[in-house]
């Protein structure tokens, strides 16, 4: 995407995330998605008057690990209250972090090289969820609305970048790279599309060298097709603005999907005074060096040092490669990779395979062992079985289990015997005699035009590297 | 009237639990129609507590440190299934889905929670009279306030209705009440008693804290009800007191401040009470340090801008959305603002309003935020005074009981009755008031003990001192 | 800073705290409320810079509980006290403008 010549935007984000825990920030009731409504409740998350808050240790815990992997400094913090009137908030007030955040001052580095600084990420409690009723279903328009509370109180960390994003493209690697810290820290599963990450932009322009400009911010955006689209819109919008001799005015701007524009929603003037204070009911949290230390050592490595290890598995690495490496760490598939290297498998077969069949039916992982990945990876390497035939094992390992031996038995994929090959090539060479004397003389392309005819006349049961060996040993 | 420890001795030596429970039962009907001192008796839940008790001793167990004792509770405090109001017509109705830590500490206890008692409105106020549901009459006078905000607690163990009675004491309203009605209050080591259940009006100054006639009593209960509670994250990592073992230990070497700024103002009686007050522990074998802790008189300052402040938003969620009174409106925010106009009376708003001011934009450093730099100094003040003296001696109120209507229509005058009483919230520390003595109309007089956090042994040692010197 | 509480401010406050104010009772809570910030004056008249805010009466820290799972209320205890409910939620008139 490109601005008009000489401009230039200027991106914030702020990453709200769900964190994983198997109970709310401040009572026990399960945090879980999907559920009867108003089932996952009780006095404290409902707001009841008498009830009162205790934090969640789990949740202190994974927001510490997502500032230890954005380098930040865990520091003493407080929890306030943000007072504001809306239906879905069950106190009229969100306790939430505010000038003393647990983590501060941190940094994310980007696979292009960049780095965007971190200025805080803070714990914050949820609210719960409204459905519109009459209307379209939006709020605007509708006639009433019923609210569900079982969300109220879900644990969130409000990841708040500093304003370095420059591109549409460096915020989605920001918000992309940022899901893969949170997925590998266990803080999140990432699932933007379920809302477990959400994303507001403050975007502004300038021209090239000067001052930041008037920021607007962007709420609620759900997937990465959507940051980028939205913040391109704003900043070309803001531009036309400019150039048309007008000015930026702070406000909250709703993006709109369908449509493909940013409105306003609120005005700086209609901006709400929250009235901030320390929340009374908690108490500070200030977590020791060894309770940091411990969170620390239950660290892997995070998505960037883990590309560096598969990487360096290969020993020069192409630029497919790569992205199918970018696919195994973002699904976390890294240890079927290294538990085929483990098992002497070609790295390079693995990781495509890993890339593209796992990534197929991801959801069929839990069947599929490393073991029987490493197993089906040097069947087709050692040419017990074509690519197609692995291709096809791989695909019924991740929808029912198994062994990789037993399935290609019972698929018939019994790879032709050495005998039969040569049997097949030899006919194929009498039938093709001017292709074979090319081939003779030197054509080494035409071994594909034999390896076609071979497999078509085996259905696809000889291996490809056999067949070229047979050819080479006939030449 | 009988006391609870000898119910409680009684009943576990086999005496009848529903027996005095019935015995409180028709105290209550000859004298709540006038007084209006309960606003729920819940007959059924407390014969059922009495009947367990009952069923308890017949098998041969301990029915606990309360056997059979009927306790009331001030209408703040929430009881599963029961009404719980607060006194406010936006809570009219409610019955909350769970208790308080309290009540089922009193109930683990053996104590039969008889009803919900008459408060100002959200515990905001110094007479009762800012209750939805009517004023409390004070049983010693009935043309008289029996003060507040716990003014239905503390006249329903003055008029004998039960011996034994819960408050909550935010900047006085138990210990107020207690002296205006002659009785024991006290308002505990701040994070001692579990506020968990205990409907909020300032959550950093809400302590829960018992009435009793005598101050054995008022031990017994501190214990039963005291201890951590992780419901509660500011409840203090520390077991329930232990202080029935050390109630006749006296203050025999003890160092005793009397402080000007906790006596000044006061009516001629009051004055006269405390000063007797400090003969007596003279006499018992205290020394006497006459001090002055200008702090102190910064506390109501501090006070009335802390309280509202938390309050505007603890009182934010009486909305109309999820329970209470609801005012319909044709959006949300209209029914919001019904709901809460026709819900809270004018103490109630004036509170909200200050507090609401207090955080604002632009007057949260100059107002809020300077009150608690001052609660800074007066817990400094507190402090280099503890380091002289062993606990400090005052009066609880500036005079006896008042009548109805002298001081509501100005705030001020009414706030200025707490003036003795707020630092102690301010601070979190302990404090009790004992009756010691009348003054105009032979009204009751209370004085003050005040003591560092978790001094309450030694609070309690000394006013058994006093009660005793009153031949209690 | 002396108080000097104008109508409009309160008028301010009552929006802002979702409370209803007739022209009367706008007066009587500026004279009631502008009294009690008259008497905080006291307070303000002093110099505290440097002096440490104190919110808690006792610091505390790190009070925490185990993230484990304890039973939540039935839906119909939920919705018990609901002034109005549908479909297994709180119901209420139509929200006019996003949550902030
Ligand atoms: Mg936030
Ligand atoms: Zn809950």
């Amino acid at each position: 995407m490109a601005l008009p010549e000489g401009w230039e935007m200027v991106v914030g984000l702020e990453v709200h995330t769900e964190l994983k825990t198997a109970t709310k920030l401040f009572c026990g009731c399960e945090n879980a998605f999907g559920s009867e409504p108003n089932s996952r409740v009780c006095p404290v998350c409902l707001g009841l008057p008498g009830s009162l808050p205790v934090l969640n240790e789990r949740a202190v815990e994974l927001a510490m690990a997502i500032g230890i992997a954005l380098h930040c400094t865990i520091a003493p913090s407080t929890f306030h209250r943000k007072n504001y009137f809306y239906p879905d908030m069950p106190k009229d007030y969100q306790i939430s972090q505010y000038d003393l955040p647990i983590n501060a001052r941190g940094y994310l580095d980007l696979p292009d090289g960049s780095r965007v600084t971190i200025e805080r990420a803070h714990l914050e409690e949820d609210t719960g969820k409204t459905t519109h009723l009459g209307g379209s279903g939006r709020i605007h328009g509708a006639d009433r609305s019923l609210v569900d509370y079982n969300r109220s109180g879900v644990p969130l960390v409000e990841i708040v970048s500093g304003p370095d994003i420059r591109t549409p493209e460096q915020a989605r690697a920001y918000a992309a790279e940022l899901r893969g810290i949170l997925i590998a820290t266990g803080a999140s599963d990432g699932r933007m599309e379920e809302g477990s990450m959400r994303i507001d932009a403050n975007v502004s322009v300038r021209k090239s060298g000067d001052p930041f400009g008037t920021r607007c911010e962007i709420k609620n955006l759900n997937s990465l097709r959507s940051l980028t689209r939205a913040i391109e819109y704003e900043a070309l919008r803001q531009i036309d603005v400019i150039e048309d001799g007008g000015t930026i005015r702070q406000e909250t701007r709703h993006w709109d999907e369908v449509a493909g524009e940013t409105s306003t929603m609120r005005t700086k003037e209609e901006a709400e005074d929250y009235r901030y204070f320390l929340e009374p009911d908690l108490v500070e949290l200030a977590p020791e060096q060894a309770w940091q230390d411990r969170v620390r050592d239950g660290l892997g490595p995070m998505p960037a040092a883990r590309r560096a290890t598969l990487a360096a598995l290969l020993s020069d690495p192409q630029p497919a490669q790569l992205d199918a490496i970018e696919v195994v760490v973002d699904l976390s598939l890294d240890d079927y990779v290294h538990a085929a290297h483990e098992a002497g498998a070609d790295v390079a077969i693995a990781l495509a395979r890993a890339a593209n069949e796992i990534a197929a039916n991801i959801d069929g992982r839990a069947n599929l062992t490393p073991s029987a990945f490493s197993h089906t990876v040097l069947m087709e390497q050692r040419g017990e079985l074509s690519a197609t035939q692995a291709k096809t094992v791989l695909g019924d390992l991740l929808t029912s289990g198994g062994d990789p031996v037993a399935i290609a038995a019972a698929r018939g994929f019994e790879q032709l015997s050495a005998d039969s090959l040569a049997d097949t090539v030899a006919t194929l060479i009498v039938e093709n005699p001017d292709e074979w004397q090319r081939y003779r003389e030197g054509d080494d392309k035409l071994a594909q035009f034999f390896i076609g005819l071979v497999m078509k006349a085996t259905r696809g049961q000889a291996n490809g590297k056999a067949v070229i060996a047979e050819l080479q040993q006939r030449r | 009237m009988t006391t609870a420890r000898e119910i409680a001795r009684r009943v576990n030596d086999g005496a009848s639990a529903v027996e005095e429970l019935e015995r409180s039962l028709a105290v209550i009907t000859e004298r709540n129609a006038e007084l209006n001192v309960f606003l729920h008796v819940d007959e059924e839940g407390a014969y059922a507590a009495a009947e367990a008790v009952d069923r308890a001793v017949a098998a041969g167990q301990n029915a606990g440190a309360l056997a059979g004792v009927p306790v009331a509770l001030k209408d703040n405090m929430c009881t599963r299934g029961v009404p719980t109001t607060c006194s406010s017509k936006i809570l009219e109705g409610w019955r909350p889905p769970y208790n308080a830590t309290v009540v089922d500490r009193l109930l683990a206890a053996g104590a039969v929670p008889v009803g919900k008692t008459n408060l100002d409105e959200f515990a905001m106020g110094s007479s009762t009279e800012n209750s939805a549901f009517g004023p409390t009459r004070n049983p010693l006078d009935p043309a008289r306030v029996p003060g507040g905000s716990s003014g239905g607690s503390a006249a329903a163990v003055a008029a004998g209705m039960t011996p034994l009675s819960l408050g909550s004491d935010t900047g006085g309203s138990i210990r107020q009440p207690a002296a205006l009605c002659g009785i024991v209050g006290v308002k505990p080591t701040y994070g001692s008693v579990s506020r968990y259940g205990l409907i909020a009006f300032a959550s950093s100054l809400d302590q829960i804290g018992p009435f009793a006639v005598t101050v054995e009593d008022a031990a017994v209960l501190l214990e039963v009800i005291s201890g951590h509670d992780p419901l509660d994250s500011t409840s203090l990592p520390e077991p329930a007191f232990s202080l029935l073992s050390s109630l006749e230990s006296g203050v025999a070497g003890k160092r005793v401040g009397l402080v000007r700024e906790l006596v000044a103002g006061s009516d001629e009686d009051v004055e006269r009470a405390v000063a007797r007050a400090a003969d007596v522990l003279k006499e018992a074998g205290a020394t006497l340090v006459e001090m002055s802790i200008p702090e102190l008189t910064l506390g109501l300052s501090a006070y009335y801008l802390i309280a509202p402040a938390e309050a505007s938003s603890n009182l934010a969620r009486y909305d109309g959305v999820r329970y209470g009174l609801r005012i319909d409106a044709d959006d949300v925010a209209s029914m919001n603002e019904a709901t809460r106009t026709a819900g809270f009376g004018p103490e109630v708003k004036r509170r909200i309003m200050l507090g609401t001011y207090a955080l604002s934009a632009g007057y949260f450093d100059a107002y809020y935020g300077q009150a608690l730099k001052v609660r800074t100094q007066m817990i400094a003040a507190f402090s280099r005074a503890y380091a002289d003296v062993d606990f400090l001696l005052g009066a609880t109120t500036p005079s006896v009981a008042f009548e109805f209507g002298t001081k509501t229509k100005d705030p001020m005058a009414m706030y200025l009755n707490d003036v003795f009483t707020i630092p102690t919230n301010l601070s979190g520390d302990a404090a009790i008031s004992v009756p010691f003595g009348t003054g105009e109309a032979n009204l009751p007089v209370g004085v003050q003990l005040l003591g560092p956090g978790r001094s309450e042994p030694t609070l309690f040692a000394a006013a058994r001192v006093l009660e005793k010197a009153e031949g209690r | 800073m002396s108080a000097s509480l104008t109508r409009e401010d309160v008028a301010k406050v009552a929006a802002l705290a979702r409370l209803r104010l007739s022209d009367e009772e706008l007066d009587l809570y500026t004279e009631q409320l502008s009294k009690v910030l008259q008497h905080a004056d006291d307070m303000q008249q002093l110099d505290l810079t440097g002096v440490a805010p104190t919110a808690h009466p006792f610091g505390l820290i790190n009070v925490v509980r185990e993230d484990v799972v304890r039973p939540s209320l039935s839906q119909a205890d939920v919705l018990a006290a609901a002034p109005d409910a549908e479909d297994g939620r709180f119901a209420v008139p139509r929200i006019v403008g996003e949550a902030p």
